[in-house]
């Protein structure tokens, strides 16, 4: 990970002032980072302290400190053994499931945004404005309340159930906001580029695939960090809108940390809520690297 | 390629065995380990009769579970099967029509003759046709006791509600909190309900849950209830907890004297390694000598579907669930007692035998799930939780109840 | 848009309008016709299943006696005022942070960002652990000697939503910083080069230069935020359920309590009703501003 900012910062200084190794300006910003840095990951100590502990070191309560004997037995417990109901076999039962949903869903929902945005920015059409606006509108609906016209309208189009009828809800469902992002962004991005482009004769998916696309992979990271977030840790679309053949991986996390009756096994919940967030933190690192400053720049020289 | 590997064989192993038997999806919220340990019982005797059960674990039953239950059943695409506690919470989905008339099911296997007590079963009914499976009978009026808490103070361990009250004033001067009392709504109507029975007196209780007669429920005897509650309250401050079972276990390590919590609650004891009658002490109707216990429970409810086959799988899943052997092996596992007065259950221990003798003597009043509506008891659960948590008096808090009550 | 070709009026932009296709479908059947079900529904005594047995007002009336609903939106405003300030402010921050060409970018993006992809069931968990006098923080400060110091915010209904807010700061601020960031490196590189060559110092280039450039990010920012607080919901059960004693109460959990706990649809949508006609209050204005006045494109 190293290596992409190194190189990044050897593309030459371009920032607002030039790079020193050692100044008050460096010491600042680290320091500040570093102290903000400590706040977030205080959890994320307790979290790890506590998934590597016995329950009986558990119960004491300490839960700031280390763990006297460490075990990954919770991490096994957590990923391969945990019962849900009678399924002995933890997290690893929903995997699978939740890859089939998740690309689809965030393939989609991108894709079918990023247009909105674009045709919103550069293709006004009459009425485009109001649209926009009951789209933003439609993000503040809290989506519990759209439940029962949801299984309604799934069920008269004959794909309640299915996985196609799931990742249609995410599509639905991420819209707003997804569509907010990509209008927005585009909106910053100059008009002379998009002029030019016209007089060279492309048209609009031309224009979408040969400059759009390729100038806002920043706002593409965003879009794909809240998507893939949203819906690997969707529970309540996955189970309402699904069988059991096809639930997440988020039903048996609900099912291993929910349980309401019976002992509560602290260092397995907290080994299976990181195991499921492995996902999405893997897709930050990896998409992170599309984070690069000044494709923009580069492409209105170029 | 793995993926696909994994799909291919996992669709393999479903299609072998729905060639030999019917599959039936059941629905129900028992995910911790001795549930799971009763249900996987259900589960064995069922494909034993040659049927096979998948599995569908919702954990988190009112907020999580229900919700997801009623969608797939409104979405025309619904389980096999699904447990509800039985009463009043499923039964617009039973007018709207969704739901399997087991009639049938009931007239044949005599189910009037040795259900016990007969309001399961009543509550099971809609317009004289049964729509529901009882398969436990849960009691919450217990008053849980740590005994090594009093026997270190030198003191008795309490015997009722009254032994207990007056006790504590020693018990918080140790340093010990009295009564545990876990920050949920539901606790606290428990707790609320518990004194119901145990304070206001058996008539007092019927009078107003079952007759819904608005007098007595302003009139002295709950006022009685209502300041046992304002008592309980001060018993309760300190104990900083969320989930029920965290507050027992306030009283197992000691660190409180005791907790009115349901039957269940045997179970955390039992984990710990405690002994009924040594280490602990249950009271249930919280002491009093005349001992009422009301019958929540579970019972599952059977979709309408499509297929005659499952229709008729169902049929087989709901004799099944009533039935003898199915009855014992659950109720050992589950901690529940079971809905049958006509099974050998021997190997209860000393707290179930005490709800065992209370199911003989048919002193057994119907479950709030059975007497008021859903909405009603979330307003008096919204009331409760604030009461224990202000200084709101015992005469508004009962003047606020009535109103609740008034308009169920 | 100046039309580049003569057309026939609904032909022109008909690769846009398919493309929005998707979109049109959406707002109108799920979000405009999902709102008239639900402003329908809340005039009914619908319980667990909807019906059309009309009652009138009856809901709204009972809504606006309730204590609960009231605690509610108290707790949303205070909740969400502070949230929101708090949540751009610092996210804004962050992002110019991590835009000094530092070194570990991406480690510290990600330490910032992690909270977002945790489940929000255990996030509770663990800042109810923190949070927890007995042992959290204020446990560890006072083994350390400080035997006065006390830090108990879930556990004190006056300040309860601000125990809250540890939380949900915790896991929302490093999206927003992201998207923040996504506008920073949007930012044209030629204007630092301008600012640098007429010695404009960088806090004077981002207050009077970024900032107003970054107008539709800051836009964007505000509708994520502000829409997460009105769904308010996860964290709040998973930190507190509601507690202590119903104080930290929040609409969306009265909207779900009732339409499925309690069984009164009606209720519920007489609530979920009543944010959607504020949301509508505030969104108004802001379309008026955004298209009613100047037209940009």
């Amino acid at each position: 990970m190293a290596n992409a900012s190194t190189n990044i910062a050897a593309a030459g200084p371009r920032g607002p002032k030039p790079r020193r190794a050692i100044s008050g300006r460096n010491i600042m910003i680290y320091g500040t980072l570093g102290l903000v840095a400590l706040y977030y990951a205080l959890p994320l100590y307790v979290m790890i302290v506590t998934s590597l502990k016995g329950m009986p070191e558990v119960r004491l309560g300490h839960i700031f400190a280390p763990p006297v004997e460490i075990t990954f037995q919770p991490w096994v417990k957590a990923w391969a053994q945990a019962c849900t109901g009678l399924n002995c076999d933890g997290l690893s039962r929903g995997f699978w499931n939740s890859v089939r949903i998740l690309i689809p869903s965030v393939v989609i929902s991108i894709a079918v945004a990023s247009v909105n945005g674009y045709a919103l920015v550069n293709w006004k059409f009459k009425g485009s404005e109001t649209f926009f606006t009951i789209l933003i509108f439609g993000s503040f609906i809290p989506y519990q309340v759209m439940l029962y016209p949801i299984v309604i309208l799934l069920r008269e189009m004959g794909i309640y159930g299915t996985l196609g009828g799931l990742v249609m809800v995410h599509t639905i469902f991420g819209m707003p906001i997804l569509t907010l992002l990509f209008r927005n962004y585009f909106t910053s991005v100059p008009e002379e580029l998009f002029k030019a482009a016209r007089v060279d004769g492309a048209g609009f998916w031309g224009i979408y695939f040969r400059i759009m696309l390729p100038m806002s992979m920043p706002i593409f990271v965003v879009a794909i960090i809240l998507q893939v977030t949203g819906i690997w840790n969707d529970f309540l679309f996955g189970v309402v809108f699904t069988k059991p053949d096809l639930y997440p991986m988020t039903v048996q996390l609900n099912n291993i940390v929910n349980s309401v009756q019976g002992v509560k096994e602290y260092n397995v919940n907290m080994a299976a809520t990181m195991i499921t967030g492995l996902v999405p933190l893997t897709v930050y690192f990896i998409s992170g690297k599309l984070f690069v400053r000044g494709i923009a720049a580069g492409a209105v020289k170029g | 390629m793995k993926l696909t590997t994994k799909l291919l064989a996992a669709s393999a192993i479903v299609s072998a065995s729905a060639a030999m038997a019917t599959d039936l999806e059941v629905t129900h919220w028992w995910t911790s380990g001795g549930e799971a340990a009763a249900v996987a019982e259900l589960a064995k005797a069922f494909d034993a009769s040659g049927d096979h059960w998948i599995d569908g674990a919702i954990a988190g039953s009112g907020g999580v579970a229900r919700p997801i239950m009623i969608s797939r059943i409104t979405g025309g695409d619904p389980m096999g099967a699904t447990q509800f506690n039985h009463g009043q919470q499923a039964l617009e989905l039973v007018q709207a029509g969704l739901m399997q008339d087991l009639s049938e099911v009931a007239d044949a296997g005599h189910w009037r003759d040795f259900i016990n007590p007969i309001n399961l079963l009543d509550a099971c009914t809609v317009d004289g046709k049964v729509y529901c499976a009882p398969v436990n009978i849960h009691s919450p009026e217990w008053l849980w006791l740590n005994n090594h808490v009093y026997e270190n103070l030198g003191l008795p361990v309490p015997q009722n509600w009254d032994e207990f009250v007056a006790s504590a004033p020693q018990v918080r001067a140790a340093g010990i909190v009295p009564l545990a009392l876990g920050d949920q709504p539901w606790q606290s109507s428990l707790a609320f309900g518990a004194m119901q029975v145990a304070i206001a007196g058996i008539d007092a209780w019927r009078a107003v849950n079952v007759d819904h007669n608005m007098d007595v429920a302003a009139g002295p005897e709950f006022a009685k209830v209502f300041q046992a509650a304002a008592d309980a309250r001060e018993l309760a401050v300190g104990s900083n907890v969320g989930d029920w079972n965290l507050a027992t276990n306030l009283v197992i390590t000691g660190q409180a004297a005791g907790q009115i919590m349901g039957d269940w609650a045997r179970g955390e004891f039992a984990v710990a390694n405690q002994v009924a009658g040594v280490d602990y002490s249950c009271l249930p109707g919280l002491g009093n000598p005349d001992v009422w216990l009301s019958t929540g429970g579970d019972a599952f409810y059977f979709p309408k579907l499509n297929d005659a086959d499952k229709t008729a799988a169902q049929m087989r899943l709901a004799a099944l669930l009533v039935s003898p052997e199915v009855q014992v092996a659950f109720n050992l596992k589950k901690g529940s007692l079971p809905i049958r007065g006509d099974v050998d259950l021997s190997a209860a221990d000393v707290c179930m035998q005490k709800g065992l003798s209370a199911l003989a003597e048919g002193h057994m009043v119907p479950g709030g799930d059975m007497v008021w509506t859903p909405d009603t008891q979330t307003q008096v659960g919204d009331l409760m939780v604030e009461f224990w948590k202000s200084d709101m008096t015992a005469e508004d808090a009962q003047a606020r109840w009535v109103a609740i009550l008034q308009n169920d | 848009m100046s039309a580049v070709r003569r057309r026939p009026k609904l032909l022109r932009n008909l690769n846009a309008k398919f493309a929005a296709m998707p979109m049109i479908l959406t707002t109108l059947v799920v979000f405009v016709g999902g709102t008239i079900w639900t402003v329908v529904y809340s005039f009914t005594n619908s319980k667990l299943l909807p019906r059309l047995n009309f009652v009138g007002f009856a809901q709204y009336e009972r809504l606006w006696n309730t204590g609960r609903w009231e605690t509610s939106i108290h707790n949303l405003l205070l909740y969400g005022v502070f949230a929101l300030v708090f949540t751009i402010t610092i996210g804004f921050l962050l992002a110019v942070l991590l835009d000094q060409k530092i070194r570990f970018e991406d480690a510290f993006r990600t330490i910032l960002l992690y909270p977002f992809a945790l489940s929000f069931i255990v996030t509770g968990l663990v800042w109810q652990w923190l949070l927890n006098p007995n042992l959290g923080i204020q446990n560890a400060v006072r083994s350390l000697g400080w035997e006065s110091f006390s830090f108990d915010p879930l556990y004190t209904p006056k300040i309860v939503m601000f125990g809250i807010l540890i939380g949900g700061l915790w896991q929302g601020t490093g999206f927003i910083m992201c998207v923040m960031l996504a506008g920073l490196r949007g930012v044209d590189e030629e204007i630092w080069k301008a600012s640098r060559v007429d010695g404009i110092p960088a806090w004077k280039t981002y207050i009077f230069v970024v900032i107003p450039m970054m107008r539709p990010v800051f836009i964007t920012s505000l509708v994520l935020v502000a829409s997460g607080i009105i769904k308010l919901y996860d964290l709040v059960v998973a930190m507190t359920s509601g507690g202590p004693g119903g104080s930290s109460e929040v609409p969306a959990k009265y909207v779900y309590d009732y339409m499925f706990t309690a069984q009164n649809l009606g209720q519920g949508l007489a609530a979920s009703t009543m944010m959607l006609a504020s949301v509508i209050i505030i969104l108004i204005p802001w379309a008026y501003l955004e298209f009613g006045g100047r037209k940009r494109g």
